[in-house]
């Protein structure tokens, strides 16, 4: 793990920012792509052409620095401009693919359960496909059921391809970083309500979340590693990108109670990295999986599998999800305050196992 | 440099447009129902301040296009949105009390809190249905148009696009089949110039949607979607058409959005305040009240008698959306299925 040369508070946001612009000025076959990226494209004479800088800002001043060639805004064509990242990153570049919110991937499944993920299997090995989507998830901020989806588990059930959920603004760079150079197709989900934090804001405790601080220089966080967030005895709890936060809140309160929780922060959906889930609960002998995703078929139920089948004599009490109802996300305020996995939730289920 | 529409002054140089067609209580309809769609998005604005309103786009600018459009309407007609569609809905006549309250998340909303502003409809009035996914509601209309058929009416559909959505290719195939079927849908392309932050002559190759119908055997027509009356009076052709059973037709309604791309989002980012001004300046329901005024269809006292109707209107649709409650928590887990609910 590469150490803190500084202490640089930098948002969520600003560190992809970082991730990308340090990619981009380390290979130049790196570009990015995506609706409003840049923003008001074709109005370069009005000193116009960086209004955005995509919806969250992650790819804000990139266009200033790199170009309409390498920093393009693209039509709304999901399927197009996605399908095109697939070909570019098959022949020799490195694309950068915006996917606005992660309930917009059904406009463009096709190309990247059809092809992204299967290409080099199909072509037996002969091709690489350096391509990297970012799509953003997570409810919580009034967008209803077609912009706040989390929807990890349907990419992951796709073999070919992988998939990164950065918990902060360190992992987010590091895993930006990691997905870029990668030559295998890797989706990076980026939560909502994540992108405006910096790592402070997350009000980590000691030894949580990497530190709190995000080097300036480049750095790699590994795909397929789980991070030990917090260690403890008593308790596994797994948060995945936003749940991380939740977890880490609940591992407070129950530590206030006079439990050793352990808290993993999953930040690799696919490949899964069941060893450091499993030595764990092989410690703690219980386990409280939170994921924001549907609760079926989910990375939650996969990883509640694994527990059951690899450590079951192991466990005192069976593995407990905390997830999304099996319902789509509600608009009005007290319903999706209610459809949310909750510090409150996590508690009370990890307080059913260890009492 | 922003390309200027070409605006056509309807009253003076236009010959085909026959003012026969329209009648004077229709124009004052028109006019109230656009002034009623105003007053509504200001108050939204208002809402949202307040912080009670959770966020979304304004169709200040816009009224006209499906004003003029839903006039052709009757019982059975169906209309479908995007994401912006609040002016949509009211022109189809959805209650705006019910509209507010879905707003505001209140179990009395149209979709009883669940679906918010993206997501507004009302079966029963011919509202099929605002969308979040830009062009998704394409194909839907399209099935509409079919079902309208193969039941055997005269019905229509029309559903409401952006600029930003003629990118996306679900627009043609629904465009094909719509043809080959000659089904009884009209695409409304309403080209407010951008697509978020994106202006439409980057984003659509040959500077227009219009003319790719052309490619798909099917009129294909601008209109100065700034002025009702030119609305109303050359989408006529496209609903007799489709009630004829002779097919679909692609309008493009040449239009501007005030304000920016969400509640709070700066346009002023990405356009000038001069271009703001300009298109401003042809406001759509400025021009239909001097146009009542001039040709002496009805007195100042009329407009204002209209104007105070529908602000009150918009006030009522406050105090019913605050005097309603929230949903129950068990609404959450309500209408996923037909069954087990
Ligand atoms: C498939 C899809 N891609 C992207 C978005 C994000 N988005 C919402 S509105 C919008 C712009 C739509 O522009 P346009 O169709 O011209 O409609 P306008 O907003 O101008 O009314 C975009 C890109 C979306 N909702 N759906």
């Amino acid at each position: 793990m590469a150490q803190a040369t500084d202490q640089r508070a930098l948002t969520y946001a600003q560190a992809v920012n970082e991730a990308l612009r340090q990619t981009m000025e380390s290979d130049n076959k790196v570009f990015v792509m995506g609706e409003d990226i840049a923003g008001g494209a074709g109005r370069e004479d009005q000193g116009k052409s960086d209004a955005w800088g995509g919806p969250f800002r992650l790819t804000k001043g990139l266009i200033g620095d790199f170009g309409p060639d390498r920093v393009r805004d693209t039509p709304i064509s999901e399927a197009g401009f996605l399908g095109a990242g697939v070909g570019a990153a098959a022949t020799g570049m490195r694309p950068v693919v915006d996917l606005m919110f992660s309930g917009f991937f059904g406009v463009c499944a096709d190309q990247i359960v059809n092809n992204a993920a299967k290409m080099r299997y199909m072509f037996g090995g002969k091709i690489t496909l350096p391509l990297t989507i970012m799509t953003s998830t997570g409810a919580g901020t009034a967008s209803a059921a077609q912009h706040s989806e989390t929807l990890y588990s349907l990419f992951a059930h796709f073999p070919g391809l992988t998939c990164v959920a950065p918990s902060d603004a360190y992992t987010a760079k590091g895993l930006f970083i990691s997905a870029i150079r990668s030559d295998d197709p890797v989706i990076i989900f980026n939560h909502k309500l994540l992108m405006g934090r910096t790592a402070k804001s997350a009000d980590m405790g000691q030894g949580e979340g990497f530190g709190v601080v995000v080097p300036e220089e480049m750095y790699e966080v590994p795909i397929g590693k789980a991070h030990i967030d917090r260690e403890g005895t008593d308790i596994t709890l797994v948060g995945i990108s936003y749940t991380t936060i939740v977890c880490r809140d609940a591992a407070r309160e129950l530590e206030s109670r006079g439990y050793s929780v352990e808290v993993i922060d999953l930040l690799s959906v696919s490949p899964l990295d069941s060893e450091t889930i499993l030595n764990s609960v092989k410690k703690t002998r219980g386990i409280v999986i939170v994921d924001e995703d549907y609760p079926r078929c989910s990375v939650a139920s996969d990883i509640s599998a694994l527990v059951a089948e690899e450590a079951f004599d192991y466990l005192d009490a069976p593995p407990v999800r905390i997830t999304s109802p099996h319902t789509p996300v509600p608009y009005s305020l007290p319903l999706e305050m209610l459809y949310l996995p909750t510090k409150e939730s996590v508690v009370e289920a990890a307080l059913g196992i260890l009492e | 440099m922003a390309t200027d529409f070409i605006i056509i002054d309807i009253y003076k140089e236009e010959p085909g447009l026959d003012m026969q067609k329209i009648d004077d209580k229709l124009l004052m309809q028109f006019f109230e129902t656009m002034v009623t769609i105003r007053l509504f998005e200001e108050e939204c604005r208002r809402q949202a301040d307040l912080g009670k309103l959770r966020g979304m786009h304004s169709s200040i600018g816009q009224e006209a296009v499906p004003v003029g459009i839903c006039g052709h309407l009757k019982e059975g007609d169906y209309i479908l949105g995007n994401h912006r569609s609040h002016h949509h809905c009211i022109a189809r006549g959805v209650d705006i009390n019910e509209m507010m309250a879905e707003l505001l998340g209140k179990s009395t909303g149209t979709n009883r809190g669940k679906g918010g502003t993206m997501h507004i409809a009302d079966i029963d009035k011919g509202m099929l249905g605002a969308n979040g996914v830009v062009g998704s509601n394409i194909p839907v209309a399209t099935g509409a148009a079919l079902s309208a058929k193969m039941r055997g009416t005269d019905n229509v559909s029309v559903v409401f696009f952006g600029d930003g959505a003629s990118g996306q290719g679900v627009l043609y195939e629904s465009m094909n089949l719509a043809s080959i079927w000659k089904l009884p849908v009209i695409f409304v392309c309403e080209n407010n110039r951008y697509a978020e932050a994106t202006p439409f002559e980057y984003a659509i190759a040959g500077g227009n949607v219009s003319s790719r119908a052309e490619g798909f055997d099917m009129p294909g027509i601008q209109i100065d979607g700034q002025s009702v009356i030119e609305m109303f009076l050359k989408a006529t052709p496209a609903i007799e058409r489709a009630r004829n059973g002779e097919g679909p037709t692609l309008i493009e309604a040449l239009t501007y959005r005030y304000q920016g791309h969400f509640g709070g989002e700066n346009p002023q980012s990405y356009r000038t305040k001069e271009e703001e001004e300009h298109y401003k300046s042809n406001d759509c329901i400025k021009q239909i009240r001097n146009y009542l005024i001039e040709e002496e269809v009805c007195g100042l006292d009329d407009l204002t008698r209209l104007e105070e109707g529908a602000s009150v209107k918009v006030e009522q649709s406050v105090k019913f959306a605050d005097d309603s409650s929230f949903p129950d928590d068990k609404a959450l887990y309500e209408d996923v299925y037909i069954s087990n609910s």
